[in-house]
């Protein structure tokens, strides 16, 4: 077992000596197919035994109602939009990731801290305040990256949902007054920021651009790899 | 801290609930108003967006000390983006009751890392005049629980487990805040005015330093409401 460490000081009252299970995060942009992969790893792990709670971004019973509020009017900066996710990020980090941990829970991220440091980095947040505003986030035990062509991520968007979202498409940047130039602009801007992240951060690269079942047989394979790697008990 | 120029003033009072700060940021905006200065009020807790989070959060007691004050944060910053600070571009004297140093002081007692606190306000400017309105605990304690018997989950620090009586615990929270502010006052250069003296005492230094400080002559509105 390898003892957590968060990237600066921990929280205020939580101790991480004891944290038994592991943090696996998985990033990638709006649309990669991220949740999809997510579900069915998830899937596959409690078959193979291990107990696996999911976390993602804006869940937390917290903020939720106020952020999504906000969301619909015109009145969240990207000051008070990054302060609003980062309460949500730590009620979470706090009331679950850690007590799941605690019991020897496998925890599956669906987004982190990168997720919403890119957002705000590209609406012009500094780095050191976003270094510093996260410092107390557990350093994850392995963060995939599941890389997309903005291609493939359109067209899973439109077909399911049939239409962009405001947010999506970085239309509060004022990109373009169009809606498909902007969501386009915008998530380029995303990756490239990602892979700035990914220079600090060293992810793992997930080719996003095959099929689900070709992209969830890679990412079993690895996530196999890692666990018996840090448990020591093999798995399957 | 951030670093701007603005046209505007901005004057912060701090202290410990039932210092008088209240009472005495009011006598100085009837007083600015008299003089004919723009003067535009903020108050810490009171932003519209986060107030249902804040208040389900200290009912349900899901707040842990970091998301206690992110969502202070959250409010400060909504306020201070939208408010505070075009009210200082738009050459007001902005008048807060309670600003980051109540951040500074509480969440510090509630165990948050201070360099950490510093850093999350580092876009806040910082005031041309903070009142630091300091009174010997006991006193404090007295005015407080005199007018409110039953105190508060958060307010009375119950959240850091110091007591399970409340008035106990309130008054050990309350000096560590104290203790905070003290030293707060000497980091920041904070006025400060003692808060046994009387009311009008008081407000006549508060006034007499601001006069020292301030022309206030360039805060005169140019339109007459």
């Amino acid at each position: 077992m390898t003892p957590k460490r968060c990237f600066g000081n921990p929280p205020a009252g939580v101790r991480l000596g004891q944290l038994a299970g592991h943090l696996l995060v998985i990033e990638g942009a709006d649309s990669s197919g991220r949740s999809t992969q997510v579900n069915l790893l998830s899937e596959w792990l409690e078959r193979s035994g291990y107990a696996v709670a999911q976390v993602g971004l804006k869940r937390s019973k917290l903020v939720t109602p106020e952020l999504d509020d906000a969301k619909k009017g015109n009145i969240l900066s990207p000051r008070t939009m990054s302060l609003f996710y980062a309460t949500d990020f730590y009620d979470q980090l706090e009331n679950r990731i850690v007590p799941a941990l605690r019991a020897g829970y496998i925890v599956i991220a669906d987004r982190y801290i990168y997720t919403l440091m890119a957002r705000d980095l590209v609406r012009g947040a500094e780095q050191q305040w976003l270094d510093s505003l996260y410092s107390m986030a557990l350093v994850p035990d392995m963060v995939f990256f599941l890389q997309t062509s903005i291609r493939n991520q359109i067209e899973r968007k439109l077909s399911l949902q049939y239409r962009l979202d405001y947010w999506e498409s970085g239309m509060d940047l004022g990109l373009s007054p169009d809606w498909f130039d902007s969501y386009v602009r915008y998530q380029r801007k995303l990756q490239a920021v990602f892979l700035r992240l990914h220079e600090l951060y060293k992810f793992e690269l997930l080719n996003g651009n095959r099929s689900v079942a070709a992209i969830q047989h890679d990412l079993r394979a690895r996530v196999g790899t890692m666990l018996s790697a840090l448990s020591e008990e093999p798995i399957l | 801290m951030a670093r701007e120029t603005v046209r505007g003033k901005l004057i912060a009072v701090e202290g410990l609930d039932g210092s008088g700060k209240s009472t005495q940021v009011h006598l100085l905006h009837t007083w600015l108003s008299g003089l004919g200065c723009k003067v535009f009020f903020s108050e810490w807790n009171s932003s519209e967006m986060v107030k249902g989070a804040t208040t389900r959060g200290k009912k349900k007691q899901l707040l842990t000390p970091t998301t206690f004050s992110l969502i202070h944060a959250t409010d400060f910053a909504d306020r201070y983006e939208r408010q505070i600070l075009p009210a200082l571009k738009g050459g007001y004297v902005v008048l807060c009751d309670r600003y980051i140093f109540t951040s500074f002081a509480r969440d510090a007692v509630r165990g948050c890392d201070p360099a950490w606190l510093r850093r999350l306000y580092g876009f806040a400017l910082m005031p041309d005049m903070v009142f630091y309105f300091r009174l010997p605990l006991d006193v404090a304690m007295s005015r407080i629980i005199d007018g409110r018997p039953n105190l508060k989950y958060f307010e009375a620090g119950m959240d850091m487990g110091l007591s399970s009586d409340a008035q106990e615990s309130f008054q050990i929270f309350q000096e560590r805040v104290m203790n905070e502010y003290d030293r707060i006052a000497e980091e920041f250069g904070l006025s400060v005015i003692d808060g046994t003296l009387g009311i009008r005492v008081q407000q006549e230094l508060v006034r007499e330093r601001i006069e020292h400080a301030i022309d206030l002559s360039r805060y005169r509105a140019r339109v007459v409401r």
